[in-house]
């Protein structure tokens, strides 16, 4: 993975397998540069002997062959740039996914294209699940809600009707910009 | 957020499109986008057939995902699927190929050989 928003789109995959409704979304930035990410579902959760092995590239629910690299792969790049990993869940309640970085680390990843994740992410899954954006930088905090944009729009919309895509992108761009442009991008 | 009130409009004219839609028309492109899709650039290439699809006013085709078929090395892949054809699949898709596979194949009706599987040299 390239950088931390490639991360998301692939970690947020698992949370709408899970079956999840809503699927939040924090990115906050800290002063000093330390990056928390946190990726909350209230999807099916895991077993604890899941949530155990589950940080192990041996270890997938898929059925087609005995590798998943999503998980470890996002724990080695947050560790190695001085940052943590941790995993929360619960059978019937939902998981939770912290990942920090250092961002003055030298092999911290950088952010990417956060506003082109969370686009792919709606575009992708046009009905379901929700998704909320919770975003703090020093510049200030933004946030996007499409439950929002459903009652304004109907829930039999799909997300990926040419004019409503074009109308998430600008307002992704409205809303995230002053607060992420220009940030580790 | 940008102003909610334009989701009306936006809503009444996308609610027309849909109810013109015939389903024999339909034509889907399906992205890999699992782990492999994605670190591979799935991500722009999605967001670059949007751009073109709303660019021509293509209301006859969607996109979707679909996870990793297991050729992971051809990634970013995708297919494209027309009414009454076979499906085509393509790899190594880059957003600069985007356009011309829009216009060649889905508009047109002729696939770009040159960027399908059945073109791969390994």
């Amino acid at each position: 993975m390239r950088d931390l928003s490639l991360h998301l789109l692939d970690l947020a995959q698992n949370s709408i397998t899970a079956g999840a409704k809503l699927v939040t979304i924090r990115i906050r930035l800290e002063d000093g540069g330390m990056l928390t990410m946190e990726l909350e579902d209230d999807g099916k959760g895991m077993s604890p002997e899941l949530l155990e092995r589950v940080t192990s590239p041996f270890a997938t629910t898929r059925t087609t062959r005995k590798v998943g690299l999503g998980i470890p792969m996002m724990k080695e790049n947050a560790e190695k740039a001085g940052g943590s990993f941790r995993l929360e869940s619960e059978e019937g309640r939902g998981t939770r996914l912290t990942a920090s970085m250092d961002t003055r680390n030298i092999d911290c990843l950088p952010l990417g294209d956060l506003q082109g994740t969370l686009l792919s992410l709606m575009l992708t899954n046009p009905l379901h699940p929700d998704f909320l954006f919770e975003g703090r930088t020093p510049k200030g905090a933004c946030s996007f809600d499409t439950r929002e944009v459903r009652k304004a729009l109907g829930s039999d919309i799909p997300f990926n009707e040419p004019a409503v895509a074009e109308w998430l992108r600008e307002a992704l761009e409205e809303e995230m910009n002053p607060i992420f442009g220009g940030v580790l991008l | 957020m940008k102003s909610l009130a334009d989701l009306e409009a936006i809503r009444a004219r996308t609610l027309e499109n849909i109810n013109m839609r015939k389903d024999e028309d339909a034509c889907r492109v399906v992205i890999g986008m699992a782990t492999c899709g994605i670190a591979a650039g799935a991500r722009p290439v999605m967001l670059a057939f949007m751009e073109e699809i709303a660019k021509r006013n293509l209301k006859h085709v969607t996109v979707s995902q679909t996870g990793c078929i297991g050729m992971c090395r051809y990634e970013p892949m995708l297919d494209v699927i027309l009414p009454g054809q076979e499906k085509v699949t393509y790899i190594h898709v880059k957003p600069e190929m985007v356009p011309r596979i829009v216009s060649e194949h889905i508009v047109n009706g002729h696939p770009v050989e040159e960027y399908t599987i059945g073109a791969a040299k390994d």
